[in-house]
Order: C-alpha cells, then sequence, then structure tokens
C-alpha cells in the first residue's frame, strides 16, 4: 500500500490484530506457563496468570520417565524416515511429469491427488490385520512405512509444482553441453530445486510428526511416537496438568519452530497448488 | 566438418503436421538463417537439428552421419537460447566450463579452455560472477562463451538477440558475424527480423507454414525472389504487389515493385494518385500514395522532395524491375 | 522437449510412484470389501462365513450409524463455517497494515502446528475443566455457572477444538489469496466510487471464491475423518454424542473387533470421501490447465 493509513485507523486495526492473535495464540502460552507451574498451582482456582512459583519439576519429571527420550526418538525417526523416502520416490515421479510429460500425465498428476482423498478410516481393517499378522504392529518400519505411503501424494505434488517453475530451457542447455539425464538431474536440477526440495521435506516432516490417527491404532508402546505419549496422559491418575503441559510443550516447540518457516509451503502443499 | 543435411524432414504433432517435408543442404562454414513469420516452423527446425525435438520422418546428417536417434547431448552441436537460459547456481566460469565437465576434460585444460573463450568475448573480469549480476547484453555474451568452448561442429542460435535493447542488438549482431568468421564453423540462426537475417547470412532460409520457400544469398532473395510470399517478406517497406489489369499489362498475375523503384513526380507522365502519408526520415522519404487503378503504392525516395500528404503526384515504375508472378505467385523469368 | 527418449525415462522413474500407490490404494481396498462381505469377528477367529450385503445392511440401519452421520455432518459443517467466515475477517485484518505483523502471524498459525493429542488434551483440561479449567473460572467470575463441557455439550467441545486447529489454515490460504489481489484492480474500484463495503462485496469476494472452495473441499477431506482428538478426550461418548462416522468404525474395529462391520463402515466412509474429493479434483484439475 502505497498511501499513508490514517494514524487512527492503522492504531485500532494494529490493536486488533493483535487482541485476535492473542487470543488464538492463548491456549498453546497458557498450556506453557502451565508447564512451569507445580500440581497443585495448576489445578488451583483461581488460575495466576504470572505470579506464581515457577519450577522446572515438571520437564524434570517428564524427561525422567522412562519411555520419553525413546518416544522422542521415534518421533523423529518416523516423521525424518517416512519424509525422506517419499522424497527419493517423489523426486523422479515429479521430474517425470514436469518435464517429460505424455498426453496421460494430467491424469496421473489427477489420480495421485485422489489417493489422498481416501479416508485412512477406510482401510483401517486391512492395514491392521496385514500389520498383525506381518508383525509390522508397533514397529517403527511399520510407521514409517504407512505415514511414507500416505504423504507421498502431498510430496509428489508439492514437488511437481516447484519443478514446474524451472525454466526448461535451462535444462535443455544442460542437455546441449552434453550431460545425460542422470547429471542433468544431479548437476543442474537438484541444485535449483533446492528450495523447493526443502520446503517439501519441511512441510511434510511436520505432518508426519502430527499424524494422529495411524500412530495412534498402529502403536502402544515400542514405536509410539510423541503423539502416542501424549495421548497416554488422558487416562491418568491424580494430578497431571502440569507434566502434560511440560509434556506438550516439548512435543510441539520444535514443530512450532519449523511451522513458522514453513507458511506458505503449507498453502501450496495443502492446497495441491490451487492457491498459490 | 561440419556440413549439415536435412532429407525429407518432417514434424507433426498429433495429427497436426507442422512441417510436411524439408531438404536442406548447409555447407560447413557457412552462417545460415532460418527467417519467416511467427509460427513458420523455424524454432521447430532448429529444434530437431538440435535433438532436443523427435523427428517424425525424415533424416537428418552431420557430417554424412544420420543422428536423428541421437540424443543431444552426443549431437556435437552447441545452442544459444533466446533467454541465454544460463545455470543460475554456477558462475561464469562454471557456466562456460560445464560442458567441458562432461565431457571429461582435465581441469588444467578446461581452465585454459575457458579463460580463452572469457578474453575472446570481454567477460574475463566478470568469471566469478553468478548470473543474476550481470546485465542482459553480459549474460548472452556468456551464452556464446559456453557454446564456443566445445568447439562444436556448428553453432545453433534461437533468436539471440530479441531480448536486447535496439543499440545493443547491432553490436552483437556484428560480434556474432565476426566470431562466427573468425572460428569458421558452421551456425545456423533463427529470427524473425529481416534485418538481421540479411546483414548476417551467407545464405538465409526463408520459411512459411512449415515449408521453405525460397534457399539462397540475401541478395538473390531480394532481387531474385522466388515467389510471392518471399517478395512480400524480405525488404522493408514492403514490395508493392500489384494485380489485375495493370499486371495483366506486363503478362503476369502479379506484378512486384520496390518502393525504391517507383518514381515520384509533381507532374508530368505516370499514374496520377494522391498522397496520404509521407514519412521524412531526413535521409529518406516514403510517400504512401494511392493512385486509382493500381491501389496502394509505397514509393521511397532518397532526400526531401518537398511534397506532403494530400498533394497530388504521379508515379512511374522502373520497367528494369518488375517483378512478375503467376497465378501461383510463382516468380516468372 | 519431451524426446522419445526423455518420455521412455520419464515412465521408468514415474513408475515406483505409481505402483506403491496404486497397491496401496487397490490392495487394503479389495481387502475391505472382501471383508465387508463376512461375518469375521477377532474374537473368534476362524468362524468367518460369508454374509453378503448383510453387513452393509447392519451398520446403515444401525441407529448408531445414523447418529454418527449426523454428528458428522455436524461437525464438518460447523467448523466449514466457523473456519471461514471467521479465517475471512481474519484475513481482511491481516492485510492491513499493522505493526509487528509477523509475530500476530505466528500467533495466528500456531495452533495448525499443534499436534491434535497435544490440542485436545489441552483443551480438555486445561481450559474446559469444569473445576479446575479457566473457562469455568471465567464464567463464575462473571458469576454465569462453568459448563461441565464433555458432559453437557460434548459435540461443541469437540467443535471449539477442531475449529481451533484448522482456522489457522483457512486464515492463512484466504490471506494468502487476498494478497494476490490486484491491488490496481482496488484502486480501479475506488475510483469508480467503491466504498470499503461494496468494495468488498463486488470485488474482494468474487476473487475469494475459488480459494473458499478449494478451503472448504480440503477441510472437508480432512474433517471427514476427525479422530485423535474424540478419541483422547470422549471416546466418543458420553453414549454416542461424539461418534463420528471415523471413530464408530474403529470402534468397530479395534473396540468390538467386529471385522465385518467395520469393513462395511470404511467403505462407506471410503465413498462419501470420493464425492467429496471428485468436486476438489475439478478445480484442481481446471487449475492445471492455467
Amino acid at each position: 500500500m502505497a498511501r499513508r493509513t490514517s494514524a487512527t485507523r492503522w492504531l485500532a486495526t494494529t490493536i486488533a490484530a493483535w487482541v485476535v492473535g492473542f487470543v488464538i495464540f492463548f491456549p498453546i502460552l497458557w498450556m506453557v506457563i502451565t508447564s512451569f507451574k507445580t500440581e497443585l498451582e495448576a489445578f488451583s482456582t483461581p488460575p495466576s496468570l504470572l505470579f506464581f512459583h515457577w519450577t522446572t519439576e515438571n520437564y524434570a519429571a517428564v524427561q525422567e520417565r522412562s519411555d520419553y527420550l525413546k518416544h522422542v526418538v521415534n518421533s523423529i525417526v518416523i516423521a525424518g524416515g517416512s519424509t525422506v523416502i517419499a522424497m527419493l520416490i517423489a523426486i523422479p515421479a515429479a521430474w517425470s511429469m514436469a518435464f517429460a510429460p505424455s498426453a496421460r500425465t494430467r491424469d496421473v498428476l489427477l489420480w495421485i491427488l485422489s489417493t489422498k482423498m481416501m479416508p485412512s478410516v477406510g482401510v483401517l481393517v486391512p492395514i491392521y490385520l496385514i500389520y498383525r499378522d506381518t508383525a509390522l504392529l508397533d514397529t517403527r518400519v511399520g510407521l514409517v512405512l504407512i505415514l511414507c505411503l500416505g504423504n507421498l501424494p502431498i510430496v509428489v505434488w508439492m514437488l511437481f509444482t516447484y519443478f514446474k517453475e524451472i525454466p526448461k530451457d535451462i535444462l535443455e542447455a544442460a542437455r546441449m553441453d552434453g550431460a545425460t539425464i542422470g547429471r542433468e538431474l544431479v548437476y543442474v536440477l537438484t541444485p535449483m530445486a533446492v528450495p523447493g526440495i526443502a520446503s517439501t521435506l519441511l512441510l511434510n516432516v511436520i505432518l508426519a510428526w502430527n499424524e494422529a490417527f495411524w500412530t495412534l491404532n498402529l502403536s502402544t508402546l515400542e514405536a509410539a511416537p510423541l503423539t502416542v505419549f501424549i495421548a497416554s496422559y488422558s487416562s491418568p491418575e491424580g494430578l497431571f496438568w502440569a507434566k502434560l503441559s511440560a509434556a506438550s510443550t516439548l512435543a510441539i516447540v520444535p514443530i512450532l519452530i519449523l511451522g513458522w518457516f514453513s507458511q506458505r509451503q503449507l498453502v501450496r502443499g495443502l492446497t495441491f497448488g490451487a492457491v498459490k | 566438418m561440419g556440413s549439415i543435411t536435412l532429407e525429407g524432414v518432417c514434424k507433426a504433432f498429433g495429427s497436426h503436421i507442422v512441417i510436411p517435408s524439408a531438404d536442406l543442404e548447409i555447407d560447413d562454414g557457412s552462417f545460415v538463417v532460418f527467417v519467416g513469420p511467427s509460427g513458420c516452423g523455424k524454432t521447430t527446425l532448429l529444434r530437431m537439428i538440435a535433438g532436443l525435438e523427435d523427428v517424425s520422418g525424415g533424416r537428418i546428417l552431420i557430417d554424412g552421419a544420420n543422428v536423428v536417434d541421437v540424443p543431444p547431448a552426443k549431437r556435437g552441436l552447441s545452442m544459444v537460447f533466446q533467454s541465454y537460459a544460463l545455470y543460475p547456481h554456477m558462475s561464469v566460469r562454471g557456466n562456460i566450463a560445464f560442458g567441458l565437465k562432461m565431457a571429461g576434460l582435465p581441469r588444467a585444460e578446461i581452465e585454459r579452455k575457458v579463460a580463452a573463450a572469457a578474453a575472446t568475448l570481454n567477460l574475463t573480469p566478470y568469471l566469478d560472477r553468478k548470473p543474476r549480476e550481470l546485465s542482459g547484453g553480459q549474460r548472452q555474451r556468456v551464452s556464446i562463451g559456453r557454446a564456443i568452448v566445445r568447439e562444436p561442429k556448428a553453432f545453433l542460435f534461437d533468436e539471440p538477440l530479441s531480448n536486447l535493447d535496439a543499440a545493443l542488438r547491432v553490436q552483437m549482431r556484428q560480434e556474432v558475424t565476426r566470431l562466427q568468421r573468425q572460428l569458421a564453423t558452421t551456425a545456423i540462426y533463427v529470427t524473425h527480423d529481416q534485418v538481421e537475417a540479411m546483414t548476417m547470412a551467407d545464405r538465409i532460409v526463408v520459411l512459411n507454414a512449415g515449408s521453405i520457400e525460397q534457399y539462397g544469398s540475401p541478395l538473390e532473395l531480394y532481387e531474385r525472389p522466388a515467389n510471392l510470399f518471399v517478395a512480400g517478406f524480405i525488404g522493408s517497406p514492403r514490395m508493392n504487389l500489384i494485380g489485375e489489369e495493370v499486371a495483366e499489362r506486363y503478362g503476369a498475375a502479379t506484378i512486384g515493385v520496390r518502393p525504391e523503384h517507383v518514381r515520384v513526380d509533381r507532374d508530368g507522365e505516370g499514374w496520377p494518385g494522391t498522397v496520404r502519408a509521407a514519412e521524412h526520415l531526413g535521409s529518406d522519404t516514403f510517400f504512401y500514395v494511392d493512385a486509382p487503378g493500381i491501389g496502394s503504392v509505397t514509393a521511397r525516395y532518397i532526400g526531401e522532395l518537398g511534397i506532403r500528404a494530400g498533394d497530388n503526384v504521379r508515379l512511374q515504375l522502373d520497367a528494369a524491375h518488375i517483378h512478375r508472378f503467376d497465378q501461383e505467385g510463382k516468380a516468372l523469368r | 522437449m519431451a524426446t522419445r527418449q526423455t518420455r521412455m525415462l520419464g515412465r521408468v522413474m514415474l513408475a515406483p510412484a505409481v505402483i506403491l500407490l496404486f497397491v496401496w490404494m487397490i490392495v487394503p481396498l479389495a481387502m475391505t470389501i472382501y471383508f465387508s462381505t463376512l461375518n469375521y469377528n477377532l474374537l473368534n477367529p476362524g468362524m468367518e462365513n460369508f454374509a453378503g450385503l448383510e453387513n452393509y445392511y447392519y451398520f446403515l440401519t444401525d441407529p448408531s450409524f445414523l447418529a454418527s452421520l449426523e454428528n458428522t455432518l455436524v461437525l464438518v459443517g460447523s467448523v466449514l463455517a466457523i473456519t471461514i467466515v471467521l479465517g475471512i475477517l481474519i484475513a481482511l485484518l491481516l492485510d492491513q497494515a499493522v505493526i509487528g505483523i509477523n509475530i500476530v502471524r505466528l500467533m495466528v498459525i500456531a495452533p495448525f502446528f499443534v499436534m491434535p493429542t497435544v490440542s485436545a488434551l489441552v483443551w480438555k483440561n486445561l481450559l474446559m475443566h469444569p473445576v479446575s479449567g479457566l473457562f469455568a473460572w471465567l464464567m463464575s467470575a462473571v458469576g454465569l455457572r462453568p459448563i461441565d463441557w464433555f458432559a453437557e455439550a460434548p459435540l461443541t467441545a469437540i467443535v471449539l477444538i477442531v475449529s481451533w486447529q484448522w482456522l489457522p489454515f483457512a486464515t492463512l490460504i484466504l490471506l494468502t489469496a487476498l494478497q494476490s489481489l490486484d491491488a490496481e484492480q482496488r484502486e480501479a474500484a475506488e475510483m469508480d466510487g467503491a466504498r470499503a463495503l461494496s468494495s468488498f462485496i463486488y470485488i474482494t469476494l468474487p476473487h475469494l471464491a475459488r480459494p473458499i472452495a478449494v478451503v472448504i473441499l480440503i477441510e472437508t477431506i480432512f474433517l471427514l475423518t476427525v479422530f485423535a482428538e474424540i478419541f483422547v478426550t470422549t471416546g466418543g461418548g458420553p453414549g454416542l454424542q461424539t461418534t463420528n462416522i471415523a471413530f464408530l468404525i474403529y470402534s468397530q474395529a479395534l473396540i468390538h473387533f467386529d471385522v465385518g462391520t467395520a469393513s462395511a463402515g470404511g467403505l462407506v466412509a471410503v465413498v462419501i470421501a470420493n464425492v467429496v474429493a471428485f468436486f476438489l479434483v475439478r478445480i484442481v484439475g481446471r487449475n492445471l490447465e492455467a
């Protein structure tokens, strides 16, 4: 906006925007604050916002739980592993559709999109049974596999839209310069597509980290990531709010930071390029 | 070492035939320009020679060998793209060296050749810059540097100067010609600008809707156009094409007279007409005259005549320079 | 630019993704169809017998199905309405000049990146708990009786949680779309004498029509299968009040171990999702041409 808005209008919108932002963010803020309270304090009324005895005992308690570290590692392995594998499969596929399209390419793309539309719950039964019979239940491999398949459509689509933005004559120049397709991919395409690849990686790690259907149904103890770990706080004995808050804060803070950097990718990825 | 021959080359996209059949022989070391209106197939033909498009039929011979099934990387040709197509993540040095790196040359030799190419094109101070830090003209030169450093059998140019401003275009035109002569390498140059074609080419290929209308030296095309299309395409302002009774008098369906061969006088013999518009360029004057019986005629006068729009004039056609065309538009000799 | 050679290579490079997705779709789907025709209970393995379309009949006529269908529609509809209306308003607000807009954006976007189990438990316990929750305290502070959300208005509670999670998505999409609205169009409207409201109705809203449609379709796809929030808060209850189709199928499968019925239900869910997907694919397909 090249014109100056009036000072009062600008002040009013600023205040309004901050109020809205604060209200929306409040539950998260409240959770973080609660994580620094004692359990008694967390449960008492009237709730105190700032003036209470701040403590880090909850964080210590959470990390002392023998399984906490295991669940963190699980989350990292499952989210990271499923995304990396999906990328390895999707990069060639997206290259093919962006740079060597055939008459069927558009249909294939739309079909890939439609596979994301299938409700997970529709195949819960067979997947559960297959996993049970192949001893994949409660294994990291099993979860990596299913999350990889679940996110593959989004990964392919995002990479496709990023690749399409690379001018094709630069790739043709590489071909004229004597590069085989493999070398064209390695020396020219990938360096140019690094931002797009990074964005895709980022968004899908976040989506996999937060996935809460397959992780809840296909894992219990060994392979359970943080989504399940937090769910275990839902049927506790005794006071647990402060610890829940601490555990939750630990679980979501890394993702909030990553999420901040992936807003644009979110728009592109989850709307399959329909909104840019 | 860089002779290129097209035998019956045709190209169809599905059922839509873009190039019915092209036959062409390009001598080693010559500068050949493909020229024609938009959509005439000149770029398609170039890309087929390069290997970036499939050939639907026919053969393309480079030094006698059919390369139709050979991938572009192995044809030994270099291409200069309209958009320059520089690798944005590599420096100028990296861009120029890339082809040599793909060919597996030893490092020392690559550096030597890159330095030589950069020197030829006055790019030495920019070797470590990235493309985004260069001006249009500099990028163009890097693109050319990348092409010459591989010492290819032929250069392929796809409208390389269209993105430059007018003054730069004139300068680059001369540089490209000079370079090509110095390197004595075959060059195929695609453009829609006939001034570029006329000034740079040894021979010109005029294309129209996928067909080669004429293949000859610039002066041949200008003085002896083979048909109506070439006659009307080459030369600016356009040749005057007159039909009906006047043409019949000369024994043709259509006659053509170039503006410089139309004499304009205030009075005297000749066709009467009224000046619709006059363009005074100082060095030349162009008169656009409406003459009943002939139609609209453009006449060129060197110097200033003092005639303005609205004046009545008399036109005379120089009999020695009248081109005659038959019903099908072919030239009558 | 696709020549014969690149196209052949392209097919090879595309194959793994296509084959994997195809298998992932077909195999479980085929099994679901197969199981849905059986009387198969995991508690009595080996006792399966063919039941034809019986399972579908039982599933569709079971009152729990109708209840869950209603809950699903209420859930999806309410969340859509809340997120889109608020989303448009907040997007309009954030499109203005605001100091510290980046921090405000961070605050507005954050809920989307919180994992569903955390959201649900934080809302259930810290905010909505009838005794010690923040809402209870706020309401009694103004003299109202605190609501026991999960007993008195459980579906509303779920709707609130899910809306909170998806509001950032709608807002972000609509804000992105707003910011792509050519400033010149707005200025032209102003020159033509349009005041703020007419400008909004005649210029902004039509421009937003497509993104709103995309948001509706994508949210619907994901909202049809809301699961985690219900799982960790109400377990579908009290009774069936917060059971949606997804949770119903889950409970059939992994609580009652009735594979046959769960499969039939799963297929019903797939059909419903396909209807929505059809429209989304059309919009995205049209965008592909562009």
